[in-house]
């Protein structure tokens, strides 16, 4: 069935909000879509289903191979040298084939190659990024505790200096790629009596002595990105791995949030437009009261209210992101566009469960997936 | 080493689309519609950059005959890795009665121009089948041709080619230069990766028209009315073999 709605979403498949000025943004879409189509479409059920993706570690290298895990980092590590815009794009086609794993993608590419490039000195861009870009070892970022989600800066995890090293302990929750990755970006409290001037950002190795994960969460929605607790105990860092200024790391964390926040949103994007493929072929083919349901007024209004809000949603964070290109960033216009985004799928999924109706309670995963990711959306919001 | 190799690609309408025919039957729907490259040239872009990443021919040139939007499908065909392009202008009505005899002509005239020895073409385009401009462009230059091939292997200066053909597959050894023409099983071709998406930005596309090359542009063929394929009836279910029988003799076919 997977096929079938590819090869329909193909026929509508320049809406007037994905016509780009651009012809490299077109061939980016095309081989991003269906790279996704082969290598990840036959198993978007199953990692919904199992809350795992067996094959993740493959693919990383595979979407390494292509160029899609470095896009904003610079071609002398590795890097594709994009920008915002193209990284939305990418991060738009995965989600639309499968939410969880463009979640994770998301996680990796952005949350911390992405503040590896931005704040990374040469000494740590040589050595961390050219093996995340290749996707040989997988990412991460840690700021969110338990009980530090909308104010992170409450956090409590500390990081004492030692000699020519940090001492970390602490945890950090709702990591995602925690049980995977090979190198994370945490943040701590390096003076915890100047609340937010006194965090820190860290690289961290899986393997460094005294730092674990806890078992994977078992969630909802978003099932496949694994996620988890991490713990710090003890766990000492060499100064080298301070990444950014000592106690400055809150401009490291918040204009990281910005971006995060821009990339993440072609999350729910995805989603939209996969609810889409989903519903639209749906509503041309299912009869009842002899005729097809797409005939119906309210379906028609539904139809209209789905795409519009698709399309403005799509607009606004194309915009956004080409605003951050030019250097333009603006903080309001990033977490609005987030905002707005995530709350359109939300109802867009809702619509799409009315158009899909009986349907959905008798078919596969693949078509309730869309829908169940949403409320991890808000999560990201909060964020 | 072969030293250049000419590769044809055309840019159709998506094999994915529904085609509707303009009502006025002059022709399908192509404005606003989604196009694509041939499936069967981007088997021959794939091949003959594996005949380059082999070492067995050094340059790869990709032509496409048509109005300013073929260059989006010369730029595909060099992100997949063809060295530089060739944009023959082609447009109005011109391009309206564009053939496999026009773009025969324009090949041949190319092959000589660049000195190509190798040209590998798809076996048909999608949305007119002819599968004719292989074998004319070959029959024009008198090369010797391969068409659908399964299979191409370069040995010295022949060319080994697996056909596929009704009764199985023919193997037949030519004798460089020659023209080949891609069938579905030849190979499967690669992404575009985004480095190679963003190198074939500096990559060169030449642009000419056909009069430079002097070929003269008239179509020997004229469409007159392009129609939907009839609408299929429901069938009529019989009880036994007799009943079959005398109702096919009613229709007249038997």
């Amino acid at each position: 069935r997977g096929s079938v709605i590819y090869e329909l979403s193909r026929q509508y498949d320049q809406p007037s909000g994905t016509f780009h000025r651009s012809l490299l943004l077109h061939q980016l879409r095309h081989t991003v879509k269906r790279f996704c189509q082969e290598k990840l479409a036959p198993y978007a059920d199953e990692i919904d289903k199992a809350n795992e993706f067996p094959r993740m570690r493959e693919f990383w290298k595979e979407a390494g191979e292509l160029g899609l895990l470095g896009i904003t980092a610079p071609v002398e590590y590795g890097g594709t040298g994009l920008g915002y815009l193209d990284h939305v794009i990418v991060m738009e086609e995965i989600s639309r084939v499968s939410g969880a794993i463009a979640l994770s993608y998301g996680a990796h590419s952005n949350l911390c190659v992405n503040q590896m490039v931005r704040h990374g000195n040469q000494k740590q861009k040589e050595k961390y990024l050219p093996k995340l870009v290749t996707g040989e070892h997988v990412g991460a970022l840690a700021m969110s505790e338990s009980n530090s989600g909308s104010d992170v800066v409450s956090m409590k995890l500390t990081a004492r200096k030692e000699g020519d090293h940090y001492v970390l302990n602490g945890n950090k929750f709702w990591i995602t790629n925690g049980p995977d990755a090979d190198v994370l970006i945490v943040y701590g409290k390096t003076n915890p009596e100047a609340a937010a001037r006194g965090i820190t950002a860290f690289i961290i190795e899986k393997g460094m002595p005294g730092f674990s994960t806890a078992q994977k969460l078992d969630k909802f929605g978003m099932r496949g990105s694994n996620t988890c607790e991490i713990i710090f105990e003890d766990c000492k860092v060499p100064e080298q791995n301070m990444l950014g200024p000592v106690n400055k790391g809150v401009y490291v964390l918040m204009s990281g949030l910005d971006l995060e926040r821009l990339v993440l949103s072609a999350g729910p994007i995805g989603i939209m437009q996969a609810v889409l493929d989903h519903a639209i072929p749906y509503l041309h083919i299912r009869e009842a009261f002899g005729q097809k349901i797409g005939h119906f007024q309210l379906m028609q209004g539904k139809m209209a209210d789905m795409y519009t809000r698709l399309s403005s949603s799509r607009q606004y964070l194309y915009n956004v992101a080409r605003a951050c290109d030019k250097g333009h960033f603006s903080s309001m216009d990033c977490a609005g566009v987030i905002l707005y985004c995530a709350e359109n799928a939300t109802q867009v999924a809702l619509d799409g469960i009315q158009c899909l109706g009986e349907c959905l309670v008798v078919c596969t995963a693949e078509l309730v997936m869309p829908t169940s990711h949403i409320p991890s959306i808000a999560a990201v919001v909060s964020a | 080493m072969t030293a250049r190799v000419l590769v044809g690609v055309k840019r159709v309408i998506d094999y994915a689309v529904k085609i509707r025919v303009k009502p006025d039957n002059t022709g399908v729907v192509t404005d606003g519609v989604k196009h694509s490259m041939n499936p069967f040239c981007e088997i021959a872009v794939e091949e003959a950059v594996r005949l380059k990443e082999k070492k067995l021919v050094q340059e790869v040139v990709a032509v496409s005959c048509g109005p300013q939007q073929v260059q989006e499908t010369i730029r595909t065909a060099l992100a997949m890795g063809a060295d530089r392009g060739i944009h023959v202008e082609v447009s109005g009505k011109d391009y309206d009665s564009l053939g496999p005899l026009q773009v025969s002509k324009i090949l041949a005239a190319l092959a000589k121009k660049e000195e190509a020895s190798l040209i590998i073409l798809g076996k048909q385009a999608i949305d007119d089948d002819c599968n004719q401009t292989g074998q004319m462009t070959a029959a024009l230059l008198d090369w010797p041709q391969g068409t659908f091939a399964s299979e191409l292997v370069i040995e010295g200066d022949k060319v080994k080619v697996v056909r596929e053909i009704d009764g199985g597959l023919e193997t037949i050894k030519l004798n460089m230069p020659v023209v080949v023409t891609a069938d579905l099983r030849l190979n499967t071709p690669r992404y575009a990766t985004l480095p190679n998406i963003m190198k074939a930005k500096k990559k060169k596309i030449a642009n000419m028209k056909p009069g430079d090359l002097g070929v003269d542009m008239t179509s020997r063929v004229e469409v007159l009315r392009v129609d939907e394929p009839p609408q299929r009836q429901a069938g009529v279910k019989v009880e036994s073999v007799e009943d079959l029988v005398s109702k096919l003799k009613e229709a007249g076919r038997i």
